[in-house]
């Protein structure tokens, strides 16, 4: 099984994300993540969905969410051609003993610091996927006591807008 | 369903689907477009008229009571009052098959609206158009678990093709429009729209036509004029292609283009269960229905078939058997307005998305241009073993050892006597597979059942619905008796509203295809599938029928049978109920058992025919 990333335009109307979770549930489909979120136009909504299929189910997947009334348009992005990112926040455990170590391997990830307390420090990090798996797998050794993380976020890359013409 | 208020209907005894009714008051008619203040119950009314809405099935209660108001006093809508809003359900699906218009039906919030449920499902599994109106609970009440407050859009999501909670009464306008639209174009669906009770009761301006916004709903109906003539060619070049024709076609209403495409090409042509009628079942060239109890010319034709052009149809379990024991030789043509039915089960090898009238108005071209070019095509050698299947494997059946009426000469008795203008609806199980082999069809929308989902107890409402549709038409309803005890209280609305259907209840007193289920794979073990209507006759349908303003009539024996069809059609003031009693021990055959593959198909008991692989 592969992942695909797909963008999804929206109607920004009450229970459309239901509509569409409600499919993938319905169709035994598997969201990987969803991300959802205002666009330049009000009116839409813009969805990033990660889904683990193989190509022909992937192509029911997008016939399917097309048959949503509410559902405008779908894009999927190749990671090759698109810019692909994950927001983690993350409290470490960080006492006056490891506090160097912590802050040399958030500097080394190109991560922040967004908070401080003498027991934790809690980290913000953008990137891809791998990014943020690997600076996971080095703060883990010194106790992670919370995690969040976003779903993905894509657009692709270049001049060219997916939202330009779909809206009518 | 508290029916809050129980006016009598000043309706009872008209015809059905009539004129207006007499001493109302027609309101003058806004100049057109203008705004007009009116409540958002008059609002809806003044919608459903200006859609076109002639009859809407339903029952008032508590929240969907403003909207009752209004439509007293229309004199474009009539209103039916059913007993349970199932029938009001099935009822709409029954009109809008009939018709190929939207079928309408109402209800209040909570049981009301749950009860629609079944219907809309079914109506989404058939895709019928069919609209669906609920009330709900006040605005400031939703969430709260009100009285009677269910989230009916919520729970109808997975089973309409698209649903509204209308929360602004200027927005009811374009609500109904847009439901109205998105239920009648591109695949057909039900739609359901739910409106809260205050806004049903604030006043707001009512203009005509509202403006549409359906930015994500583009139905693709010109197709792709590269793919028709690849599917054209494919036609012309194959040696063993059969045309698989399904409900598409009927709602596409593509039947004479159908006609001109099959008697153009001398292909040779099935119609699944949703799509009886589309081909004149006396046509030379129509093989039958496929499927599970397909005929054996028409399951073996898609067997060895080497090119399969599939034209409104899904490629169900039901017709394919087992998938990927399924025409294994064949290639695929296919035709659908929805493109997500393409390769879903089975790959294509050709897609091809539109209209199906369109589609099919463009293969006659392209396959005109072919013969014009290279002649016409022979397929000589596949009819000989066509004809071969036909021959020896003929619709029919055995009379019961046990010298009980036949119910397969009941059904096909009824079809010779009333003939192809009737309509015919029925429920779902024995009755319904003899209704469908055994009755001929020759036109479209002339055969009404539930297909996808399967419903029990479809039959009478469904034909309360065809009969307000087609007034002057004899409308059957061939139903079970197991199926008749789920729905029969809409007998009643017949009678009271001028609905007079007639029902033929094939009463074996068993849940006839359970039993046939179990003689045949739980080692004749009868668990829970003896009704009793034999042994017991409770309950009574002739006496149940006369209680509920029908004639009732009953029939044992074969010499009975053609004077009671005859005496049932003689009777038209009011419903008839006829009372034949069955054989317990009648089996559906030809038979492909389920999760087999069609090879296995079975003739009758122990007949297998495609065990010889026999090529042409």
């Amino acid at each position: 099984m592969t992942t695909h990333t797909l963008s999804v335009l929206v109607e920004n109307k009450p229970g459309v994300l239901a509509r569409v979770a409600g499919l993938f549930s319905r169709r035994g489909f598997n969201i990987e993540s969803l991300a959802v979120g205002p666009t330049e136009n009000p009116e839409v909504s813009r969805m990033t969905i990660v889904v683990a299929v193989e190509d022909l189910p992937l192509e029911q997947v997008t016939k399917q969410l097309n048959k949503l009334v509410n559902v405008i348009k779908i894009v999927e992005l190749d990671p090759a051609t698109s810019v692909q990112r994950e927001l983690l926040l993350v409290k470490v455990r960080a006492d006056a003993t490891v506090r160097s170590q912590v802050l040399e391997t958030v500097h080394l990830f190109r991560a922040k610091v967004v908070d401080v307390s003498p027991e934790a420090l809690t980290v913000e990090a953008t990137g891809t996927a791998d990014k943020i798996n690997a600076l996971l797998r080095m703060l883990e050794p010194y106790g992670v006591r919370e995690l969040v993380q976003s779903g993905m976020v894509a657009v692709g890359r270049g001049a060219k807008s997916i939202t330009a013409t779909s809206t009518r | 369903m508290t029916s809050a208020t129980s006016r009598p209907s000043s309706r009872a005894g008209q015809q059905p689907a009539g004129d207006a009714k007499p001493g109302t008051r027609p309101k003058p008619a806004p100049p057109a477009g203008a705004p007009v203040r009116l409540t958002g119950a008059q609002s809806l009314v003044r919608s459903l008229e200006a859609v076109g809405v002639e009859v809407v099935f339903g029952i008032p209660g508590g929240t969907i009571l403003p909207a009752y108001d209004p439509l007293l006093d229309s004199t474009k809508v009539r209103h039916v009052l059913v007993r349970h809003e199932q029938g009001a359900g099935h009822a709409a699906t029954g009109y809008a098959q009939a018709t190929g218009q939207v079928g309408v039906c109402m209800a209040t919030s909570g049981p009301g609206a749950t009860n629609l449920v079944t219907p809309l499902a079914d109506a989404h599994m058939d895709s019928v158009p069919v609209v669906a109106i609920t009330g709900q609970q006040t605005r400031a009440l939703i969430g709260t678990d009100a009285f009677q407050e269910a989230d009916i859009c919520g729970i109808t999501m997975p089973i309409t093709k698209h649903n509204f909670l209308v929360t602004d009464p200027a927005d009811i306008p374009a609500a109904i429009a847009e439901a109205f639209h998105l239920a009648s174009t591109g695949r057909p669906g039900p739609v359901l729209v739910d409106i809260p009770k205050d806004v049903l009761q604030e006043q707001t301006a009512f203009t005509w036509p509202p403006e549409m916004q359906l930015p994500g709903y583009r139905p693709t109906l010109r197709p792709h004029g590269k793919q028709v003539r690849e599917a054209a060619r494919l036609m012309m070049s194959a040696r063993r292609p059969v045309l698989y024709v399904g409900g598409g076609v009927i709602k596409a209403k593509a039947s004479e283009q159908l006609r001109t495409l099959a008697e153009l090409t001398g292909i040779p042509v099935v119609t699944t269960l949703m799509a009886r009628g589309a081909f004149p079942d006396s046509h030379a060239q129509h093989l039958g229905m496929p499927g599970m109890h397909g005929s054996v010319a028409a399951v073996a034709a898609m067997q060895r078939s080497d090119l399969l052009v599939a034209l409104g149809a899904r490629f169900d379990d039901r017709v394919t058997g087992k998938l990927d024991s399924f025409a294994p030789d064949a290639a695929v043509v296919h035709a659908d307005i929805d493109p997500a039915e393409i390769s879903k089960n089975r790959k294509a090898d050709v897609p091809i998305v539109g209209d199906c009238a369109e589609i099919i108005n463009e293969l006659i071209d392209a396959v005109r241009a072919e013969i014009n070019r290279d002649g016409e095509p022979k397929y000589d050698a596949w009819w000989t073993q066509i004809e071969a299947w036909r021959d020896t494997y003929p619709a029919g059946f055995d009379w019961p050892a046990d010298g009980a009426l036949a119910p397969q000469y009941v059904i096909e008795r009824i079809g010779q006597l009333v003939g192809p203008d009737a309509l015919y609806t029925a429920g779902v199980g024995q009755h319904q597979m003899w209704a469908a082999q055994f009755i001929g069809y020759e036109k479209p929308g002339t055969w009404i059942n539930s297909g996808g989902l399967g419903t029990m107890g479809f039959a009478v409402p469904a034909a309360m619905g065809a009969k307000f549709a087609y007034p002057d038409k004899q409308v059957w309803a061939i139903d079970g008796d197991g199926c008749f005890q789920m729905t029969n209280q809409e007998l009643a609305t017949c009678a009271i509203e001028g609905a007079p259907i007639k029902v033929a209840v094939i009463n074996n007193g068993n849940l006839g295809m359970v039993r046939q289920w179990q003689n045949l794979f739980y080692a004749e073990r009868y668990s829970s599938t003896d009704l009793g209507t034999h042994a017991h006759r409770i309950p009574d349908f002739v006496l149940l029928a006369e209680s509920m303003g029908c004639a009732g009539l009953r029939c044992d024996s074969k010499d009975d049978v053609d004077d009671v069809i005859k005496k049932a059609m003689d009777i038209n003031d009011r419903p008839v109920v006829i009372d034949f009693i069955v054989g317990k021990d009648a089996q559906v055959w030809p038979m492909v058992a389920a999760g087999t593959g069609n090879d296995e198909i079975m003739a009758a008991r122990g007949i297998r025919p495609l065990f010889e692989d026999d090529e042409v």
